[in-house]
């Protein structure tokens, strides 16, 4: 790359393809406007998007007049529909704030009130024998309990593969392993932002929703200055088999550091126990701790007597952007105009993004004056899940393309049609993690011992390239090392497809 | 829908016996179902030799040992469709399966015999902390790339755990060229047979850690290093102990889960001890009808064994299929198999002693290395049986036979059990 050169002129630029990056380009691309978006790795959603507790919240815990508590309760209202247009998983199988003492059951009442205040609807404090009724395997020791019925639960990552699909289909251009090191104000106005290889993007409006590094951005920009600290979350994730147990989200008495050890379904039939809240040094540690990891199980006891040791199939950690206003920090930079920021966008960051996106699309579209696009893309087709198929639907995938009748993943279920799609799609998979969250193909229970080597041929033969360059998540993570003599996977690859894409992925504009 | 009389479920070693055994007791409308593309299962990759002292008085590889099965199922006009994957099997016998020949199929079985085999414990079940890296596989995992893909997982290797697999895995990594640093161990014994480790280790000069455990994973992106501490009594890793193991491979080999989603979902009721199907003597699960033999009823250390056991699950399916099974014995009295003192996971688990042939066949493992041991079958508390041992360990499943007329003699009894006594 040459130093200074000029890559893309845009009229938006959304720093980070996390879901608020994702959410925000999909609703300004609604603008004639020219959006692209930079992100430092190589896929969509591989920061705090990919691992959290997946929750919709409701909206109580926010303190009244804030933004989180704003963007909370709207993002709640548009998620359902948001999840619908764009056929990724929604499920709002309600929330649950479990008590134990006297002391809980107060803190009970005015989370409600709370909650009342920012337009959560339908709170109610359950008894402890409606909780029992809704929940028979709580745990004896929970004696009342906060429902909220619009609590929900969904996919991120998906959720973020289709926004992404969403706003290229709309001429959203995305640059990966882009991460930027300046912004700075050009002499003719326009915003100049720089990235780690030299590469130069001129913009008129930049969006900052770079996730943990979001402060280290509007730093560059305004003396509003913004600390973001790295709190990392340890979770467990339970096998299919346990997925009965509870339907609600529960949810413990808030703590001052979080809202505290959940245990809740996923709209993958697991279940999910965690996260603990750890300040730490680095934003990038996302080690799990034997400490962390005792601790989830202990606290999650409370609620759930017998977490079952040998249900575990997997366990990993995420970082929650937590900024040192406790608030989030959306909008225009006061000082620095047509710098937008969508920052600190801890929890309930993956509620309000739908919300977020909304109103700071409105915002720029009115900064920069601009008309609605005159051919939006209402919707982009996706694959359908073959393990989601009843046996006509089935029947007809397969009559369609065979490779639907390929079993690659055998604990979930995916095709090998799935995982074409995948990598085929607009934003497609480039890695072994890229396909699994995309598919959940590696996702189940024996976390791909059985499908990795079939995955890695099938990735090989559609992307041109050998089985040593294949890797786990893009930089040096790969699977495999080189051997003299190593051969090819090869998957009758048709000699077009032969054609090497290794390097950087670029979606551009038309 | 296609009538069949008896459908397998798993073409490795032990579909294929039961097949065998099916076909030779006289049912003609045999169809084994097989998710790969090729006949065998695991034994395709295990190219090592050890296989078949018991059932063939030869040391055979993986490949060969199933070949011999695989050349008699087609001799006897066996008919196998692979590539062929069973979505769900139905209390009624019902199987809906999937493949790119046929789409998607149903079956109607008179019997039907589960042989799906056993899947490996991953990094997740063991809560191993630190990074996430590549370079963390399961020993089996590692196994197929190098023995069927023709790719190499690593070259500094540590390996978690010290079962079978991962025993094999050290020297066969050594062999193509890696530097296995150690093998290490919860445990203060192996998980695995003698013979690997004298022959994987020992002969090769790798350590094996017993009593320590991998208690941080380093490396952001590719595996870097591991490390490693001793562990106390209560396995519990102490302070002081840990070493640092520069490697960009951590193989696993910490245990075989049997893969029941399908009996589940047929409404078999599964052991949490062994983790297959609760099973009588003819290998009946508790849905009549469906059978079940091989790593998916409990995991086995050698394929003789499981040749065995699975010949006894297709003779009983035949028969079942003819009309013949059931637990229908009209003088048949159940008895209940439970485990005593120092015995793990006894198959099976309930007998009818009117109905065995000439011997019942206990399977076991032994809870703890035990020194001069004997293994004691009592009947409704009687001692019956005593069979003396050298040694025994949890790595090495113990067969034990229990002579018909024992059963006889105590004919009405309600329970058996087994016990290891020093």
């Amino acid at each position: 790359m040459i130093q200074g050169m000029m890559q893309d002129e845009s009229d938006v630029l959304v720093v980070g393809a996390g879901v608020v990056g994702c959410a925000v380009a999909r609703e300004a691309s609604r603008h004639a406007l020219r959006v692209c978006v930079l992100e430092q790795a190589g896929d969509v959603a591989e920061g705090s998007t990919k691992a959290n507790s997946a929750i919709v919240h409701a909206g109580y815990d926010a303190v009244p007049g804030t933004a989180k508590a704003r963007f909370n309760v709207r993002g709640n209202a548009l998620f359902e529909d948001w999840c619908r247009e764009l056929d990724v998983p929604f499920v709002r199988n309600t929330s649950l704030v479990a008590a134990f003492d006297d002391r809980d059951l107060a803190a009970l009442e005015a989370l409600r009130l709370r909650g009342e205040r920012n337009g959560v609807p339908g709170l109610r404090v359950l008894a402890q024998d409606e909780v029992r009724a809704l929940e028979p395997n709580i745990s004896r020791s929970v004696i009342g309990a906060l429902l909220a019925p619009s609590g929900g639960i969904c996919c991120p990552y998906g959720l973020t593969f289709r926004l992404a699909e969403h706003a290229a289909a709309n001429g959203v251009a995305f640059f990966f392993e882009r991460r930027v090191v300046d912004v700075a104000r050009a002499a003719d106005g326009l915003w100049q932002v720089t990235t780690a290889d030299g590469a130069v993007f001129r913009t008129r409006a930049v969006v900052n929703a770079a996730g943990l590094y979001a402060d280290e951005l509007n730093n560059m920009v305004s003396a509003q200055k913004l600390s973001i600290t790295p709190r990392r979350g340890e979770y467990l994730m339970l096998d299919k088999q346990y997925a009965g147990t509870f339907r609600a989200t529960i949810f413990q008495v808030p703590t001052p550091l979080g809202k505290g050890v959940l245990v809740s379904p996923t709209v993958d039939g697991t279940l999910i126990v965690g996260p603990t809240a750890e300040d730490v040094g680095d934003k990038s540690d996302t080690r799990t701790t034997a400490d962390g990891l005792r601790k989830v199980v202990e606290s999650a006891a409370r609620v759930w007597e017998q977490v079952p040791a040998g249900g575990v199939i997997a366990t990993f950690s995420g970082l929650r952007a937590h900024g040192d206003r406790d608030d989030f920090l959306v909008g225009e930079a006061p000082d620095a105009p047509f710098f937008f920021n969508a920052a600190a966008m801890e929890s309930p960051g993956l509620t309000a993004a739908p919300a977020v996106a909304v109103w700071l699309a409105e915002q720029i579209g009115r900064a920069l004056d601009a008309q609605r696009a005159t051919h939006y893309v209402q919707h982009t087709a996706t694959w359908k899940p073959f393990r989601e198929m009843t046996d006509a639907q089935r029947i007809a995938a397969i009559a369609d393309d065979p490779s639907y009748a390929r079993i690659v993943c055998r604990c979930e279920n995916v095709t090998e049609a799935e995982i074409r799609a995948a990598i085929r799609s607009r934003i497609g998979a480039r890695t072994l993690d890229g396909v699994k969250r995309r598919t959940r193909a590696g996702m189940g229970r024996c976390q791909g011992g059985f499908c990795t080597p079939r995955i890695i041929a099938i990735l090989c033969d559609e992307l041109g390239l050998t089985p040593e360059q294949i890797t786990k998540f893009g930089g040096g993570s790969n699977l495999l090392v080189t051997t003299h003599g190593a051969r090819p996977a090869t998957l009758g690859l048709s000699p077009e497809r032969r054609e090497s894409r290794v390097g950087r992925r670029e979606v551009c504009h038309d | 829908m296609t009538d069949v009389d008896i459908l397998i479920i798993g073409g490795g070693p032990a579909g294929l016996a039961a097949a065998i055994a099916a076909h030779e007791a006289g049912c003609r409308n045999v169809l084994l179902l097989e998710r790969e593309p090729a006949l065998g299962g695991i034994l395709r990759q295990c190219i090592h030799a050890g296989f078949g002292m018991h059932v063939f008085k030869e040391d055979l590889t993986g490949p060969e040992y199933a070949q011999r099965f695989v050349q008699r199922f087609h001799a006897l006009g066996l008919s196998a469709q692979c590539d062929t994957m069973a979505l769900s099997v139905t209390p009624d016998r019902e199987v809906t399966a999937v493949s790119p020949a046929f789409g998607l199929q149903r079956f109607r079985a008179k019997a039907v015999v589960l042989a799906m085999g056993c899947r490996e414990r991953t990094r997740g079940a063991l809560r191993v902390p630190g990074w996430r890296p590549a370079g963390i596989y399961p020993a089996g995992q590692a196994q197929r790339f190098v023995n069927l893909d023709g790719w190499m997982p690593g070259r500094r290797v540590v390996i978690l755990g010290s079962g079978d697999i991962g025993l094999i895995m050290a020297r066969r990594m050594t062999l193509e060229g890696a530097e296995v640093l150690a093998c290490v161990e919860l445990m203060p014994f192996s998980g695995g047979l003698t013979r690997n480790v004298v022959q994987c280790l020992d002969d090769y000069g790798i350590p094996l850690l017993l009593s320590h455990t991998v208690t941080e994973i380093h490396g952001r992106e590719r595996l870097e290093a591991v490390t490693v501490a001793q562990v106390d009594a209560q396995r519990k890793p102490l302070p002081g102990t840990e070493q640092r193991f520069e490697c960009d491979t951590l193989l696993l080999s910490v245990g075989l889960i049997p893969e029941n989603e399908l009996s589940r979902a047929a409404g078999v009721r599964v052991s949490e001890v062994t983790c297959g199907p609760l099973v009588d003597d003819a290998l009946q699960t508790s849905v009549p009808g469906i059978f079940a033999c091989g790593n998916v009823l409990h995991v086995h250390d050698l394929v003789d064994h499981v040749t065995v056991e699975s010949t006894e699950a297709g003779r009983q399916a035949a028969k079942y299929a003819r009309g013949q099974g059931e637990a229908g014995h009209p003088a048949c009295q159940m008895l209940q198999i439970r485990d005593g003192a120092g015995v793990r996971g006894l198959v099976p688990q309930t007998v009818c002693a009117v109905r065995v042939a000439d011997a019942l066949p206990l399977m076991f493992r032994p809870a703890a290395v035990f020194k001069d041991a004997a293994a004691v079958v009592r009947l409704d508390g009687e001692e019956v049986l005593r069979k003396r041992f050298r040694i025994l360990t949890p790595g090495e499943m113990v067969r034990l036979v229990v002579p018909k007329e024992v059963l006889e003699r105590h004919a009405g009894a309600g329970e058996l059990t087994v016990e290891v006594t020093v």
